[in-house]
């Protein structure tokens, strides 16, 4: 027998050991009936809707935005004829972080990494010409959430498009910025009474949006294993239905509108795996644990981006057969909507040509592949039946590890999944340092790289945010706008919802960064204490 | 025996995404280093000041944000105001070749780009202290 395959240590990405064969003795009490039923069954192992893709594909939602709201929208109207179905906000740091674009703080960063939008008059240019009644747009922001959707709904008041029509989906998931991405500005509680604003306020008026979307991308692009994004993300999840519960909520008022966001990354199998358990947890969860008895309450839909961590520096065209392998793994895990990372993203925002490819990649696998014809075609592979067994298994170990801790935020506090996090990452680093686990062109296979175009941004755009943002502030009624701030803050420290005061000062032009600067005031900033 | 090498890793900027600068700050610890991690949003004072406070021969900055051209230059003038230039300063993170040669010129020691192995980061600057 050949030595070097019999001692070989085969695992997934994630570290778990694969076995040299699964059959049917690998599934144990395995029951198809009961873990899987069929597509658009409870508890919907196998995706939430009985014809899947057969009857409508995914929406290929391309995140994108950059230096000024002008330039943006003109990518936007670009990507809409290039036949993409929704738009996806990307904001820069400065409106990421709640500070306006003329912020000491901001200089340097404005329109970086992503469009810089400081008041209503940006988000009015934005969604110039765009639609919002047609369009569904899809905003990541997370600390500033309710201030960014308070300018957007305004936007859609002004196209007369009624709030209940409005659609769309707002990252606005806390949890996740304080276990991973770390773009905070409010301590835990006070940033968690917002998040519940906003489900509380969408559910009584926007009832085709989604006032969340529970995300596990970040977890794992900060290093987490596919369990600790599946798990974590989760746990927000039911952290953010205990509030919204507490606020004296029904679980079916708003349970519907609660959406996810999950990693797509190398390993196809584990993958899979990983959306199936997802779905099928969910399921038992809302029915289980909150009694939730709407059909729409116990189905757990997401939005998966490829992973933007797998993207290489070097040979960066291989990472356009990276995200190809990568999306046909959200599909095949029954994705609803999806975002394909384009080559050039190791470098840069990316340009129009590398976005293309990335938008043509999921076209590709839509209209060429036959992947589509038949909802989850991998279900019953032993393989893979397996895999998304041991992944809802491990990730009920975490919940209970976390439930003792005194739920979500206690275990934030006491730096659990952050440590957690840390340990996988060193971990996977590790492994990749000594080979045991190949990067194609980086520790093995590497050769001269090639040159390519990158899109550039230049101060340009920081200089006309400000200047954009000194005549507003000139020209905008200041009275009406301290007095809406004086508002917004009482409301702040009292217990109401804080949704009709934000709209009222971002309709009065107060700017992202003095409305924050309000909320600040009442609520502190937050510091974590840094470990490694 | 030399005392271990004194090492400030810091995470200038807005941005949040802090695997990178711990992944390296575990490495040189593991590596018999003296690390301190500075922790989020970092200006280049506060950066400078921890350096001079602290007594390091080496900052690590990490920027993914592409604001290194705005940061770094901030915090070389400062080590030069404060006469701190035996202070070895190395960049990681997304830099494009142009800017890291541009930087280099302003006196930064190393820039370590995406892919660079934690190996070649410790052996950098165990032969740049070294040297000095």
């Amino acid at each position: 027998m050949d030595m070097a395959v019999a001692e070989k240590h085969y695992t997934t990405i994630s570290g778990v050991p694969v076995e040299p064969l699964y059959g049917p003795e690998q599934l144990g009490d395995f029951d198809p009936r009961r873990d899987l039923a069929t597509p658009g069954e409870f508890p919907y192992t196998r995706g939430i809707h009985e014809t899947m893709y057969r009857g409508r594909l995914w929406t290929m939602r391309q995140f994108s935005g950059f230096a000024t709201p002008e330039e943006t929208n003109r990518r936007y109207h670009y990507l809409l004829e290039q036949g993409q179905t929704g738009l996806s906000v990307a904001f820069d740091l400065p409106t990421l972080m709640g500070y306006d674009a003329d912020h000491a703080l901001a200089e340097g960063e404005v329109g970086k990494c992503g469009a810089s939008i400081s008041s209503l008059e940006d988000m009015e240019i934005l969604f110039r010409g765009i639609p919002l009644g047609d369009v569904t747009v899809s905003m990541t922001i997370n600390s500033p959430a309710a201030v960014l959707w308070a300018m957007y709904l305004a936007v859609a008041e002004q196209q007369g498009v009624e709030l209940a029509a409005v659609s769309g989906t707002l990252q606005n998931d806390i949890l996740k910025e304080y276990i991973a991405q770390k773009e905070y500005i409010f301590p835990p509680r006070p940033s968690m009474r917002l998040v519940t604003d906003t489900i509380e306020f969408g559910a009584r008026h926007t009832p085709r949006f989604n006032p969340i979307s529970i995300s596990g991308y970040h977890i794992r692009e900060a290093g987490s294993t596919a369990v600790q994004e599946l798990a974590f993300t989760l746990r927000d999840g039911i952290e953010y239905v205990e509030w919204a519960l507490e606020r004296g909520m029904r679980i079916d008022e708003f349970a519907p509108r609660l959406s996810f966001f999950f990693n797509a990354h190398n390993d196809f199998f584990e993958e899979i795996a990983k959306y199936r358990a997802a779905r099928k947890l969910w399921a038992y969860a809302m029915r289980d644990r909150f009694g939730a008895s709407e059909e729409r309450s116990l189905k757990l839909r997401f939005h998966s981006q490829t992973a933007g961590c797998s993207l290489t520096w070097q040979q960066p065209y291989n990472n356009v057969v990276r995200t190809a392998i990568q999306a046909l793994a959200a599909v095949l895990g029954g994705t609803q909507s999806l975002h394909t990372n384009s080559l050039d993203e190791a470098y840069a925002l990316p340009s129009e040509q590398a976005v293309t490819i990335a938008l043509r990649t999921q076209q590709i696998i839509a209209h060429e592949s036959g992947v589509t014809n038949t909802p989850d075609p991998l279900g019953g592979s032993y393989f893979l039946e397996r895999l998304t067994l041991d992944m809802e298994h491990a990730a009920t170990d975490y919940f209970r590890r976390i439930d003792a801790m005194g739920g979500m935020i206690a275990a934030i506090e006491k730096g659990f999944p952050q440590s957690e996090i840390a340990n996988a990452s060193y971990q996977y680093q590790r492994a990749v340092e000594a080979k045991e686990k190949v990067v194609v062109g980086v520790n093995a296979f590497q050769s001269e790289d090639q040159p390519i175009e990158l899109l550039q941004i230049d101060h340009t755009a920081e200089e006309h945010q400000v200047s954009k943002l000194a005549a507003l502030r000139s020209r905008r009624d200041n009275g009406r706008v301290g007095r809406s701030l004086d508002v917004l803050r009482r409301a702040a420290e009292g217990t109401d919802n804080m949704m009709p005061a934000i709209l009222d000062a971002v309709r009065a032009y107060a700017t992202l960064g003095e409305i924050c600067d309000a909320l600040r005031g009442v609520f502190g900033s937050y510091q974590e204490t840094a470990h490694i | 025996m030399n005392p271990p090498i004194r090492v400030l890793v810091a995470k200038p900027g807005l941005d949040g995404h802090d695997r990178g600068a711990k992944v390296i700050a575990r490495a040189l610890r593991d590596a018999g280093m003296e690390v301190i991690y500075t922790g989020l949003r970092q200006t280049p004072e506060m950066i400078v000041n921890s350096a001079l406070q602290e007594d390091v021969q080496v900052i690590g900055l990490s920027i993914l944000s592409g604001a290194h051209n705005a940061i770094v230059p901030r915090v070389m003038d400062l080590l030069r105001e404060k006469e701190m230039t035996d202070v070895k300063v190395i960049v990681g993170g997304i830099v494009p070749d142009d800017d890291a040669d541009a930087l280099k010129k302003q006196g930064v020691a190393a820039v370590f780009q995406p892919g660079a192995s934690l190996d070649s980061i410790v052996d950098f600057i165990r032969q740049a202290v070294t040297a000095a």
